[in-house]
């Protein structure tokens, strides 16, 4: 009789105990949630970039790819594409590519940008801001890293350095 | 050892103060009282017999009505801190929290931003709080709802002489003819609605014993309630998202997973006027100056047809043309569109036109689209103008080259590259709001101003939130529970036949006043007098 | 319409007037024999009278209702006769469950000062703004205010029953806080007195001032200023100088109309203690002596049994429906929706305290009068001082 109330009891607050150590972890956690997780396949798109040529993510599958969305107005992104431009160029015949999502300027915006910083990478222009809402894009610029079976293996809020970039670069590399 | 059995033969669990059954006293305490304690019948609330390992320590933590109270006054206390200064979510996006506390309210803003206080409602420990009001109230309520129903349902007739003489209202009296009596008020008791047991030509008569499942009823409310506002945290419950369009503009709606779009097809401000509307508010509003009449976004949402992938133009069927309003939202498929915000007369198009300095001649008109302008206009005539560079947002950046804060065309600034007959390659202009930069010289032509379009953006909070249905119930069994609790009592009297005379005693557990008044109809016109007030005897001495 | 409106609400305000003599009348006449009497002639009347009062205010009510085309809770003038208007309403029928005069002595004076003190606001007949306009306008606030009149018998009652229980011969803790409630109670009319009195005298001032943002700005004091805004510059002729600048945080013109009401508050209870000799609550005892201190503390009880549900369902869930549809979210840690949660809280604490700690009389007496405290502050101080989305034109 009395053991079968220390059980009860213990099942009960066991399940509170769990129900509010759940509550507090997600409410601690909420502000990080990302809506694309990690180790999950990166969400597909399709844009054009300014080649005119159709740039769809799923296409690099058996590639790694260096997926950056940026703002000409953003400081930090006009500081990392030189280093992005570099590592660019050492890693696109060992598989790695790079794939820049601006959100939503204007045409003419971009591309004197990519004139002013001599960007050889594909470009392309979320315009309608699709894109950005299925990755959950917020603060700028951010770097998803997809690995050659097009999942999402990291992500990075904020500016890289060039070591970083070489870093990533080689953990997408097939 | 952990059972003790009353004299009338009823076996009761430990700690038991009044015999379930018969109503003895089994504690000697209790004895010394002149009134009984009623609360939960005098059972055995099972948290004050145990006290044994850490589990059970836990358990009668929480299981105290004195920690529930504490609990509450905490919580209240802890919310009223939180109402000094405004919380973070109300503060004007002017500058961020560590910086606008200070700056507005001195050093007690500064205290109280360090304090946590500004966020106070989501921090761990306020969580916490509310968190242990939940935890006690399952505890609390379960503890005592087994005993009482127990007490209740055993509760016999004829109950113990010290059980009755200790009830507040009581009477003995000697009667001529009990059964008569007994039979006159049984029938007047029944008229009232009591339900009427009797043993041994003892009575006992109940009704609105419900009324006792009041107070668990509303903690199972309020325990469905803090569940629905735990489940807020689940992933994809709650969706909580902001959409600004502007009119002419169709965007996919956040927190949808592409499967909705809204096109903003006017946005509408009004105001009250006192030409047009009644004239009882011309007063009101000499006073305050302007009040707004309505917010509307006139909107059409449309449904993605077929699996495109973002960025893919998507196929879009119309569902249905909604004007939204405060007040008025657009609901669709689980989803509330909700009219929360506005931004008036934001730059779209802007004019300008080719012109000769000197003569003011105009050779041509431009239209630059603001979110996204053609880069050539050919005017004929050898008349042509380039767009060499666009910045929506224009300042000048540390190093004094022109940059732009962000994509919205708060401050366009342009530069033109005009070719003339008179001037095959070009000159340069650099145009910006009431400011013009002639980099390379003096120009013979100039960029002039012509006017610009404007349009009005819409924000719409999108929510989902799939708790509401449980939040819901919990609220209308929490109302149930209250209203039942509240507004009915549960009344007792009991009769029983000793020795010639006759005892009565009654007890309601809250509202005597009303008790009293019944019972004293149902004596009357009996040849008994209705039990007293022991209560009120003893003030009056 | 409008003009029959105000004019129905000032007869109900002066009919409340007329039935507390009577009241008193009932208490003077009674017998000094016990708890039981019929209700003398006296009482009759004065209940009539109350009714008749009650009448005319709901013809206030329904004549602005339909002069405005909205509920007449819409500001804070509307809300707080309403309020007073629903605190009769319960009184009436309290009375006929207990029979009590003197309860209508008690709480007729605390809803004619609420509607005195309503009107101290601007009272013109105003538009409605976007997230008024819903039927949840009337059915939120009517049951919040209802809830929130019913509770504040229980206010009453505790009044009557710690003047009567509390030993005046001595001075302590209990006798000095009884005397607080008096005196703000005489605050308010104190307040009441002196915006009449400045307002009939056509008294403004206006002075140029430096606000917090540190932007010049121009403010108009219905009352001399005692305590002036930061830098200001006096700028209407013949008006009083104030005594001291405060700092730009501090809102003086609200401070200031504090300070006067205060003051004459303080004015009022001196001259009352220099007549009469004695403290304020102990001048009532007599009027009490009679009435049985069980009955009032169940009166309050009761009305607190009655009022939580009431309040419960006006000011919480209520509220909630109706902050889903305008707002987005049921809950948004308002101000307002705050102090109604604490209102709630505090009230099932005090039905805690009572039901399972045995908290009776007098220490529930001092409960209630906190609850009234607490509901007080959320009518004036949450809606005047502490801005939010609930906050009326009210300055």
């Amino acid at each position: 009789m009395k053991k079968r109330r220390t059980v009860i009891r213990t099942v009960i607050l066991l399940v509170l105990g769990g129900a509010v150590a759940y509550t507090l972890y997600a409410n601690l956690t909420k502000d990080n949630i990302q809506k694309v997780e990690i180790g999950k396949m990166a969400p597909d798109f399709v844009l054009v970039d300014r080649e005119g040529e159709q740039q769809r993510l799923s296409d690099y599958r058996g590639e790694g790819v260096f997926l950056n969305f940026w703002a000409t107005w953003c400081k930090p992104c006009e500081r990392e594409f030189p280093y992005m431009e570099t590592q660019y160029q050492r890693y696109k015949d060992q598989g790695v590519h790079v794939l820049a999502v601006n959100v939503s300027e204007s045409d003419v915006a971009v591309d004197k940008f990519i004139e002013r910083h001599n960007l050889t990478f594909p470009v392309v222009i979320d315009k309608d801001g699709q894109v950005q809402t299925a990755y959950g894009i917020n603060p700028l610029p951010i770097t998803f890293l997809v690995n050659p079976d097009g999942e999402v293996i990291k992500s990075h809020t904020g500016e890289l350095t060039e070591d970083k970039i070489q870093e990533y670069m080689e953990l997408i590399k097939p | 050892m952990n059972e003790v059995k009353c004299e009338c033969g009823h076996v009761n669990p430990h700690g038991t103060i009044l015999c379930e059954s018969c109503g003895r006293i089994l504690d000697d305490k209790e004895k010394d009282k002149q009134l009984l304690d009623m609360r939960y019948e005098g059972s055995a609330r099972r948290s004050q017999t145990y006290n044994k390992t850490i589990i059970d320590k836990i358990w009668n933590f929480f299981s105290s009505v004195k920690v529930g109270v504490w609990l509450i006054v905490l919580t209240l206390g802890a919310s009223a801190l939180g109402t000094i200064l405004p919380q973070e979510m109300y503060i004007p996006p002017v500058m961020p929290a560590s910086e606008y506390y200070e700056d507005q309210y001195g050093w007690v803003g500064k205290l109280y931003y360090e304090l946590g206080l500004h966020n106070m409602y989501g921090s761990w420990w306020y969580l916490i709080l509310i968190a242990s009001i939940g935890v006690s109230l399952v505890i609390c309520s379960l503890d005592r709802v087994v005993p009482l129903y127990r007490a209740l349902k055993t509760q016999r007739v004829s109950r113990h002489e010290g059980y009755l003489k200790r009830q507040r209202l009581f009477g003995i009296s000697d009667t001529a003819d009990a059964d008569m009596d007994l039979e006159k008020i049984k029938q007047k008791l029944k008229a009232k609605r009591y339900n009427i047991r009797e043993e041994n030509g003892n009575l006992l008569a109940e009704k609105g014993r419900f009324s006792r499942w009041g107070p668990y009823v509303n903690h199972v409310g309020l325990i469905i309630f803090l569940v629905g506002g735990m489940l807020r945290f689940v992933p994809g419950m709650y969706v909580d998202q902001i959409l600004w369009v502007r009119e002419g503009e169709t965007k996919v709606i956040p927190g949808t997973d592409g499967q909705y779009y809204l096109t903003n097809n006017d946005f509408i401000l009004e105001i009250y006027d006192k030409e047009t509307d009644d004239e009882v508010f011309d007063a009101a509003i000499d006073r305050v100056g302007t009040v707004v009449k309505n917010y509307q976004t006139n909107a059409t949402l449309y449904q993605k047809k077929g699996n495109t992938i973002p960025g893919e133009k998507p196929e879009l069927e119309k569902i249905k043309d909604k004007e939204i309003r405060v007040n008025e939202p657009l609901k669709i498929d689980g989803f509330a569109l909700y009219q929360v915000d506005y931004k008036r007369d934001e730059l779209n198009k802007m004019l300008f036109r080719l012109e000769n300095k000197q003569t003011k001649e105009s050779y041509g008109n431009i239209t630059i689209d603001l979110f996204d302008p053609q880069t050539e206009f050919d005017l004929g005539n050898g008349y042509y103008v380039e767009v060499m560079s666009y910045f929506p947002d224009f300042e000048f950046d540390g190093e004094g080259d022109p940059t732009t804060k962000s994509r919205i065309p708060n401050n366009p600034a342009f530069v033109f590259n005009m070719v003339t007959p008179e001037n095959p390659d070009g000159e340069v202009s650099f145009v910006a709001i009431q400011q013009t930069i002639e980099p390379l010289g003096d120009n013979e032509y100039k960029m002039a101003f012509n006017g610009v379009e404007t349009k009005d953006v819409s924000a719409l909070t999108v929510r989902k939130d799939l708790t509401l249905w449980i939040i819901s119930l919990g609220g209308a069994i929490f109302m149930i529970g209250v209203i039942q609790g509240a507004y009915w009592n549960h009344r007792r009297l009991w009769i029983r036949k000793m020795d010639g005379q006759i005892w009565t005693a009654g007890h309601t557990n809250k509202n005597w006043h009303g008790l009293k008044r019944e019972l004293e109809s149902v004596f009357d016109e009996t040849g008994l007098p209705a039990p007293k007030d022991q209560l009120s005897e003893d003030k009056k001495e | 319409m409008a003009q029959l409106s105000s004019n129905l609400l000032y007869t109900a305000f002066v009919l409340y007037l007329v039935s507390i003599v009577f009241f008193s009348g009932a208490i003077k006449a009674k017998s000094a024999d016990g708890t039981k009497i019929a209700p003398s002639r006296s009482a009759k009347i004065g209940i009539l009278i109350t009714i008749i009062g009650f009448i005319a205010q709901v013809g206030y009510f329904i004549t602005r209702w339909i002069a405005a085309g909205h509920a007449p809770v819409s500001n804070l003038f509307e809300f707080t006769t309403f309020f007073g208007m629903a605190l009769v309403g319960a009184f009436i029928v309290i009375y006929f469950i207990y029979q009590t005069p003197l309860l209508g002595l008690f709480t007729l004076p605390i809803a004619v000062l609420i509607i005195a003190y309503a009107s101290m606001f601007p009272r013109e007949i105003s538009p409605l703004i976007p997230a008024l306009q819903s039927d949840w306008l009337h059915i939120h606030v009517t049951t919040a205010a209802l809830g929130q009149a019913v509770l504040s018998i229980s206010f009453a009652a505790a009044l009557i029953y710690l003047v009567k229980v509390i030993d005046q011969t001595k001075s302590d803790k209990k006798t000095f806080w009884l005397e607080v409630i008096m005196y703000t109670l005489i605050s308010t009319l104190g307040f009441i007195i002196v915006s009449t009195a400045f307002s009939m005298a056509n008294y403004e001032s206006t002075f140029n001032y430096i606000d917090k943002n540190n932007a010049e700005d121009q403010i108009e004091f219905a009352m001399p200023a005692i305590v002036g805004p930061n830098e200001g510059e006096l700028q209407s002729e013949g008006s009083f100088q104030p005594l001291i600048e405060m700092p730009a945080i501090i809102n003086a013109k609200k401070l200031n109309t504090l300070i006067w009401s205060l003051g004459s508050g303080l004015l009022l209870y001196g001259l009352l203690r220099l007549i009469f000799r004695k403290r304020v609550s102990a001048m009532l005892q007599p009027l009490v002596k009679n009435i049985s201190a069980d009955l009032v503390d169940e009166i309050s009880y009761r009305s607190v049994l009655i009022g939580f549900p009431i309040f419960t369902l006006g000011a919480l869930i209520f509220a909630m429906i109706w902050a889903q549809i305008a707002w987005t979210r049921f809950w948004g840690w308002d101000p307002k929706e705050v102090w109604a949660l604490i209102t709630f809280l505090f009230y099932a604490a005090f039905l805690h305290l009572r039901l399972s700690k045995g908290w009776h009389g007098e220490r529930s007496a001092w409960l209630a009068v906190i609850g009234f405290a607490i509901m007080m502050f959320n009518l004036i101080a949450v809606n005047l001082v502490i801005a939010g989305l609930h906050s009326y034109a009210g300055s």
